[in-house]
């Protein structure tokens, strides 16, 4: 059996590594609740399972979501985990071919060179020296690249990357040795021995000119091994815990397992799932527009792992999404900090008894809601009521002296029992009304009608509901020769996955202009009522730097799709701002 | 001093030393927009529970800084958090944090 | 005008450029002056008179398309080609009333009974009688303070010091030509600040009974008949309250005109925090710019009452005279 004593800090490091995920993946796992592990258990023996492989691939050894960021980022992190990936499976492959016995101990093919110097007697000595050296070289880049953008993010189209507290910067630079070691240590031993390919083995005669390369070589495994150690050992306590639980959180995921308002084992795997990567930074309009960067997803979610998450990082945000959209995990960032509202706000009892009258509530076939926003822009609900009796609609206007809010202002800021108290309220209206179609003009609205409304009738947003009524051709749009921009609502958009409707109205009645930031990436316009902690000077800044791009191709009307945008945006527009339900009016025959 | 016949009603004056400060001194080192607040009224006019009670933003503003804090609990549980009064404000106060923080100071100091 | 007037009759060589078709500004659309009631014609033929007297050279229909500073020569290009060199310039661009359209939620421009501050003096102007749009007699007016002033949300947080004034001299007005209505003010303060203004306060509310309501409206919405329902939290009562008004007049705040801000660009002078230009010194040189040999007078710098605008414009005359001279006094101003 091959064995040398400089095996035991890998071998250690392996075994309490393992033990320590197995110990954290049951624990989690068990605190998912009952039901849903059911679902993991169906899903491993079904087509799930292979999908899941197939994203495994995708995201966590081939990183396709940070190519589209930046390449070279892209490649760095490629390099690295397929890279290394790679090396293991070559290494085991070429391990197990050179051996003479049924059972390996699992450190020999990392020890390869070691223990098999003589290259006369391996199985495709050239094959496997040239593919692991050519990985080794790979990989070798991908450190290189690693270590440049901790000094020079920028050349990796990375404005800010996440400052690293001292345990991560422990782990990060036992990560960057392990490969250089190796490849020291692989050189060395060839030096020596000449077992080395293109790669190790002309370093190995380089070396073996003037350095003792035969008592270095030693020193040089240890080295390696030692490396391999302390990484293992602090990967569990550090942001590299990333790697083993982004794959248990892939398959999970796909098996249906989503984020819900409590932190249970789901919510846990995927707050270690975050690799602190920093992506999320430069992507949050805080950072580009706000100049605040110690709330982005990388920070907060480190601050909930540590149990020291505090005000500021929980409720400072916008609730946009555009985090979630450029994540290359898909952790569901905004659920998570829905959940830390809740955990952390006071003062949650509420009494909303006052609303225990319902007034007489008129019959029709569609339900309008315009919601509390829309009656600070009233041209937005005027338009609608002209829109549906020009189409002749049975509508009945639920709020049209003053809305009940719809809740989901109190659940983003983490009242979900108050929340649930004024959708009971609303739901009875709606249901008094016997109308088989609720429309809303407002996205935040749309939003919890349709995901936490449990309505059995049709819920459609007023873009979806106009462009039913054009196709339909129950009302009838001419042109109005305006050039228009559409401005994507972060509700609407990311929130709701609404993008094509609004779009093909436009595409009808006006010119439509391209935006640089559109449909999943579209910029917040800064008014949105997920973030308590912001001060007005700041949303201002939000506000000009989204309108600076939307004005850029000077359009004769910026169209919104939510009252709280047009308020947001008409403070400091050029061009005039108008919902898309003042435009559709405008562009009607009579 | 003669007696000319009527007193102050001790019941109605705002007697302010001894008035219970605590919620505003909270408010005011945690929210530093709520002293800009000059009651003028926009937030409790556009208010959505105000349609149906007689919750008002600027009123219960305005005792805490008085120090009449005897109605602010049941008050302040009947806002809907919906933003009117935010999007409504001329001065820029921060009513949604500062109504969360009100909430806050009700757990907190047990009234 | 008053500049013009006063730097010709001291033998300086000035053109009057204006880009209207007559020379005047707002002035021209201004009924009744407060607190005097006098007549805001009277002071443009005040005006009109310096100007013929003096025999200053005026350009009307004159669009500036270019103003630049060569060592110390001025070149102001107008939009027909011409060309106007001069050693000094005087900026007297003005202001515009804030578009009411912008505070959607009270209706201008949505629902028909809402009218600003501007539109009501035209139809004093005109001598029009009072009417609604559906040709009734208002029996109930709303007068709305600080439209577009001391307002974050539409990015003004200054106050446009007149309007308060002229809603008191404006609600006077209607009483004597509609003297059956009920006048309202919704005020959140009331900036009584000259000399007489508060003397006519007192008499809107003693000889016409005039009602002043501390509250700002959040909304205004429109009734089946078009009269407006006004929501408004009573603040000095502490309650809600509501009422519908026949008419409700916005008073409009000052902003910086759309000329202010084309001349400031192209001369490069500074401007202020609130987007007028700004003063070298706001104590003791108001009528001086940030470029020597150009001069402000007026409200291109600040919103400002009528005497306040004569005496800026004299004192700019005396500013531009002393810069030309050469004055030793000059050397106090530092750059």
């Amino acid at each position: 059996m091959n064995y040398d004593p400089f095996v035991l800090p890998f071998t250690i490091g392996s075994i309490v590594l393992f033990a320590i995920l197995l110990y954290y993946y049951l624990t989690w796992i068990s605190r998912i609740s009952y039901k849903e592990r059911g679902k993991i258990w169906k899903g491993i023996f079904s087509k799930k399972l292979f999908i899941s492989i197939k994203e495994v691939f995708q995201e966590s050894l081939f990183h396709r979501k940070i190519f589209r960021v930046n390449p070279v980022l892209g490649y760095m992190h490629t390099s690295l985990a397929f890279g290394w990936f790679l090396l293991i499976i070559a290494g085991t492959v070429e391990s197990k071919m050179n051996s003479t016995k049924a059972f390996n101990m699992p450190y020999e093919p990392i020890f390869f060179k070691f223990f098999q110097i003589d290259r006369t007697v391996s199985a495709f000595p050239n094959t496997f020296n040239f593919i692991m050296d050519f990985l080794l070289l790979i990989i070798l880049t991908g450190v290189m690249l690693a270590v440049i953008k901790r000094f020079y993010s920028k050349l990796f189209g990375m404005k800010r990357t996440t400052k690293l507290k001292p345990g991560d910067k422990f782990a990060l630079y036992s990560l960057w040795l392990i490969f250089p070691l190796r490849f020291f240590a692989e050189s060395f031993t060839s030096g020596v021995y000449n077992n080395g390919g293109f790669l190790t083995g002309t370093a190995g005669t380089f070396f073996a000119g003037f350095l003792p390369v035969e008592s270095l070589s030693y020193i040089a495994w240890w080295a390696y091994s030692s490396a391999l150690g302390i990484f293992f050992i602090s990967l569990p306590f550090s942001r590299y815990m990333h790697i083993p639980t982004e794959v248990v959180l892939i398959f999970i995921r796909n098996f249906g397992i989503k984020t819900k308002k409590n932190n249970d084992g789901f919510a846990e795997i995927e707050v270690h799932a975050c690799p602190r990567c920093g992506i999320c930074i430069d992507k949050c309009q805080l950072s580009m527009s706000a100049i605040t960067n110690t709330i982005q997803p990388s920070y907060f979610l480190q601050s909930v792992r540590h149990n020291n998450t505090d005000e500021n990082k929980t409720f400072n945000c916008l609730l946009c999404g555009r985090c979630m959209e450029y994540c290359p995990v898909g952790i569901d960032i905004n659920a998570q900090r829905m959940i830390q509202r809740e955990k952390m706000l006071l003062g949650k009892k509420v009494s909303f008894d006052y609303l225990e009258i319902i007034p007489e509530t008129k019959k029709a076939d569609v339900i309008y809601f315009a919601g509390c926003m829309t009656h600070l822009t009233p041209k937005i609900k005027l338009a609608m009521v002209s829109i549906f009796r020009k189409a002749k609609v049975d509508y009945m206007f639920m709020d049209e002296d003053g809305s009940i809010c719809c809740g989901r202002p109190l659940m983003m800021n983490g009242n979900d029992q108050a929340a649930q108290e004024l959708i009971r309220k609303n739901i009875q209206i709606i249901k008094a009304s016997k109308a088989k179609l609720l429309v809303t003009s407002c996205p935040i609205c749309f939003k919890i009608f349709t995901e936490e409304y449990k309505l059995d009738i049709e819920v459609m947003h007023h873009t979806q509901y106009i462009l039913k009524l054009a196709e339909e051709k129950k009302i009838n749009l001419k042109n109005n020769n305006k050039t228009v921009v559409f401005h994507d609502p972060c509700e609407l958009g990311r929130g709701s996955g609404v993008y094509e409707q609004p779009r093909k109205i436009l595409e009808m009645i006006s010119t439509l202009q391209l935006v640089k930031d559109e449909k999943n990436a579209s910029l917040c316009c800064g008014g949105s009522l997920g973030n308590t902690e912001l001060d007005y000077y700041k949303r201002d800044e939000i506000t000009k730097d989204a309108l600076a791009e939307l004005e850029n191709g000077n359009p004769d009307v910026l169209v919104t799709a939510c009252p709280l945008c047009k308020k947001t945006f008409n403070k400091f527009s050029r061009s005039e701002v108008m919902d898309i339900a003042e435009l559709v009016d405008i562009s009607m025959e009579k | 001093m003669k007696d000319f016949g009527y007193t102050i009603n001790k019941d109605r004056q705002i007697d302010f030393d001894k008035g219970d400060m605590r919620v505003a001194k909270f408010l005011k080192e945690s929210e530093p927009t709520y002293n800009i607040c000059f009651a003028c009224g926009t937030c409790a006019a556009t208010c959505s529970a105000g349609q149906f009670t007689d919750f008002s933003l600027r009123k219960t503003l305005t005792f805490i800084r008085r120090g009449e804090l005897g109605e602010t609990k049941n008050e302040i549980s009947k806002c809907m958090l919906c933003g009117k009064c935010y999007l409504a404000c001329p001065r820029g106060v921060n009513t949604r944090k500062i109504i969360l923080k009100i909430k806050e100071a009700v757990e907190k100091y047990n009234l | 005008m008053e500049t013009a007037t006063y730097l010709t009759s001291m033998n300086y060589d000035v053109t009057l450029i204006e880009k209207e078709k007559e020379l005047g500004g707002h002035l021209l659309n201004w009924e009744k002056l407060f607190p005097t009631m006098s007549y805001g014609k009277d002071v443009v033929s005040f005006l009109d008179k310096g100007i013929e007297m003096a025999k200053v050279k005026v350009e009307v229909n004159a669009e500036i398309t270019d103003a630049k500073k060569h060592g110390d020569i001025f070149t102001v290009t107008l939009s027909d080609g011409r060309k106007f060199e001069s050693d000094a310039i005087v900026v007297c661009t003005g202001y515009d009333l804030f578009d009411a359209r912008k505070k959607e939620e009270y209706g201008y421009g949505i629902y028909d009974n809402v009218i600003t501050s501007a539109e009501l003096e035209a139809i004093f102007l005109k001598g029009d009688e009072i009417k609604t749009t559906h040709g009734k007699t208002p029996k109930k007016i709303g007068f709305v303070h600080c439209v577009g002033s001391r307002d974050e949300k539409v990015g003004n947080a200054y106050c446009s010091k007149v309007c308060c004034v002229t809603a008191v001299k404006q609600s006077i007005e209607i009483k004597e030509k509609v003297p059956d209505a009920d006048v309202y003010c919704f005020y959140m303060d009331l900036r009584m600040f000259g000399m007489h203004f508060e003397a006519l306060y007192k008499q809107a509310q003693e000889k016409w009974a005039v009602n002043f309501i501390r509250g700002r409206l959040s909304e205004a919405c429109e009734n089946m008949d078009g009269s407006i329902l006004v929501k408004v939290e009573d603040t000095l009562a502490g309650k809600p309250l509501k009422m519908n008004v026949d008419l409700l007049v916005l008073m409009v705040g000052l902003i910086p005109s759309a000329g202010t801000k084309k001349i400031g660009n192209m001369l490069g002078l500074n401007f202020g925090v609130n987007g007028f230009l700004k003063n070298q010194e706001q104590h003791c040189l108001t009528t001086v710019s940030n470029i020597p040999g150009v001069f402000f007078a007026g409200t291109c710098v600040s919103p400002r009452t009528i005497n306040n605008v004569f005496v800026d414009a004299r004192a700019a005359a005396l500013m531009t005279a002393s810069y030309l001279n050469n004055y030793e006094i000059e050397k106090r101003i530092v750059f």
